[in-house]
């Protein structure tokens, strides 16, 4: 045993667990603190009780949050049609915009534009000239329902959004692959089939995770147009019961699905991270 | 006739002329070795010939046959070239013996069951039999570059080249990529390389080429292009590159 070492511990080893036990103690003082003065002084404002009684009151929470509940089916119906046309559509512009031949020249010039467009106006804009202009024309049942035309504008922005990511994905795969590839005789599609896209796809899992989280947002968009969603459902709460609650509750069954999925893509991008080391 | 034969093969990138009017013949089961400083136009060359590069000028030959027309198909030429890779640039969201079945399947349309046997074969002629599930991060730097010797070899390709294959390499691993080429060398395989390995190149080539700023300096065979280089530009290259 070298000199270093007593009771088992190098001297590493030693100053490294006291100086973790040293931040783990400065750590939940400072978070002890910040709490209780949050606990201490919110209630002390003078519209403290008014807020209480307006957003955190307990009898609108629990008689709204059922109905929250079912509204928020729809979201999950809507954002669970949507995401994977968005998938199809944008990882189909993302080709388009890589196509190399004059013949597709036309299909590069649309998918640029496509972008373009559609990234460069707000979601919702793009919902209501989508969701109110389609239906205007005069379109039989069932083509006159918000919750296709709502879907449609929210496929059409997220596609140029995801094909974009997509686009970055390609562009992340090595150029030696391709020429390994082109040399065991590949064609130009067979190496973007086999070789390119499911390496690109596999490096942007992360980021569109994150798309898919905006995307689950973002559905509450097409409360403006007409669908009863959780939004707009907490809407009518707060109409009948002149109170602001059922928005909390709104937000706390957003948070319950945005959180475990904001946590789950970060461990992706970490893991990712790390293999690329 | 020389099974690969280059005449005048000119490529230039923007103003820089990487080869310079190279001629070089391959004949059939010969081992050829170019040799040079980096930068002298060896990989670009070998890209050249593999269509991977197009030509400004001259003409490439592959059993008589020019490749290098201007608007010719590029794919069914590849796919009679094998290449190797400095960087092994295996496909690494595919196991070994997947890397080695791509190719003939969708090149020349078989089934895996189709290949298996003789694909695996390969893989256990060069010590790689339990290494065939792996996926290449799971492969030493050697056994990765042995797995793209085997995905090139997969196609049955009339010519091989290898490009500064063992570069990459630690040097204890260099050697089981060079027993490789010996073995293939044992069977006919027309090669040409591009290498830095001047041990190997002496031992092992039929021919040996100098190449400097794109054009071939001197060539012959490695007892007298190593032995006795007659030109001052090789003697340089030589007193530096071998001591």
């Amino acid at each position: 045993m070298r000199g270093t070492r007593a009771a088992g511990l190098t001297r590493r080893e030693k100053y490294d667990a006291a100086q973790r036990r040293r931040s783990l103690l400065i750590a939940a003082t400072s978070t002890a603190l910040v709490l209780a003065a949050l606990i201490v002084f919110i209630p002390m404002a003078p519209g403290w009780e008014k807020v209480q009684s307006s957003f955190f009151n307990g009898a609108v929470l629990a008689k709204s949050f059922p109905k929250l509940l079912d509204a928020f089916l729809v979201n999950v119906m809507i954002f669970a049609w949507s995401a994977p046309l968005i998938a199809l559509l944008g990882l189909a512009i993302a080709l388009a915009r890589d196509a190399k031949s004059p013949a597709l020249f036309p299909l590069r010039l649309f998918g640029a534009a496509f972008t373009d467009i559609f990234r460069g106006v707000p979601v919702i804009l793009t919902v209501y000239l989508i969701g109110f202009g389609i239906p205007g024309l005069g379109l039989p049942r069932p083509w006159n329902s918000p919750y296709i035309w709502g879907s449609l504008a929210l496929i059409l922005t997220y596609s140029a959004y995801v094909a974009e990511i997509f686009r970055s994905g390609i562009d992340s795969v090595h150029h030696s692959q391709r020429a390994a590839a082109l040399s065991l005789g590949l064609s130009e599609r067979q190496v973007m089939r086999d070789v390119v896209l499911p390496q690109a796809v596999r490096n942007v899992v992360p980021s569109q995770m994150n798309m898919l989280i905006a995307l689950q947002k973002d559905v509450s968009l097409l409360s403006f147009i007409g669908p009863v969603e959780i939004f707009r459902q907490a809407g009518v709460f707060k109409s009948l019961l002149a109170n602001f609650t059922p928005y909390v509750g709104a937000a706390l069954i957003f948070l319950a699905v945005t959180i475990p999925a904001t946590r789950y893509a970060d461990y992706l991008m970490a893991k990712q991270s790390q293999a690329r080391r | 006739m020389a099974k690969l034969a280059l005449r005048g093969v000119v490529k230039r990138f923007g103003d820089a002329t990487v080869c310079d009017g190279i001629d070089l013949d391959v004949d059939a089961g010969q081992m050829v070795c170019l040799i040079g400083a980096s930068g002298a136009g060896k990989s670009t060359l070998l890209r050249c010939i593999n269509l991977l590069e197009p030509i400004e000028d001259g003409e490439i030959r592959l059993d008589g046959e020019d490749i290098s027309v201007p608007g010719l198909d590029p794919h069914p030429v590849r796919a009679r070239i094998g290449m190797v890779f400095q960087n092994f640039n295996l496909f690494p969201h595919m196991t070994a013996i997947e890397n080695a079945m791509l190719a003939p399947r969708r090149v020349h349309n078989k089934t895996r069951d189709d290949v298996r046997d003789e694909i695996e074969a390969l893989f256990t002629r060069f010590g790689l039999a339990d290494r065939m599930q792996n996926y290449p991060d799971q492969l030493s730097g050697g056994q990765q570059q042995r797995v793209a010797i085997v995905r090139a070899l997969a196609m049955r390709p009339d010519v091989m080249l290898f490009d500064e294959i063992t570069s990459a390499l630690d040097p204890q691993l260099v050697g089981e990529v060079l027993d490789v080429l010996l073995a293939l060398k044992a069977e006919g395989m027309t090669m040409l390389l591009a290498t830095h390995e001047m041990g190997f190149a002496r031992e092992a080539a039929d021919k040996v080429c100098f190449l400097k700023d794109g054009k071939v300096i001197e060539e012959g065979p490695p007892a007298q292009l190593f032995d006795a280089p007659q030109h001052p530009e090789t003697q340089r290259f030589l007193a530096r590159a071998v001591k």
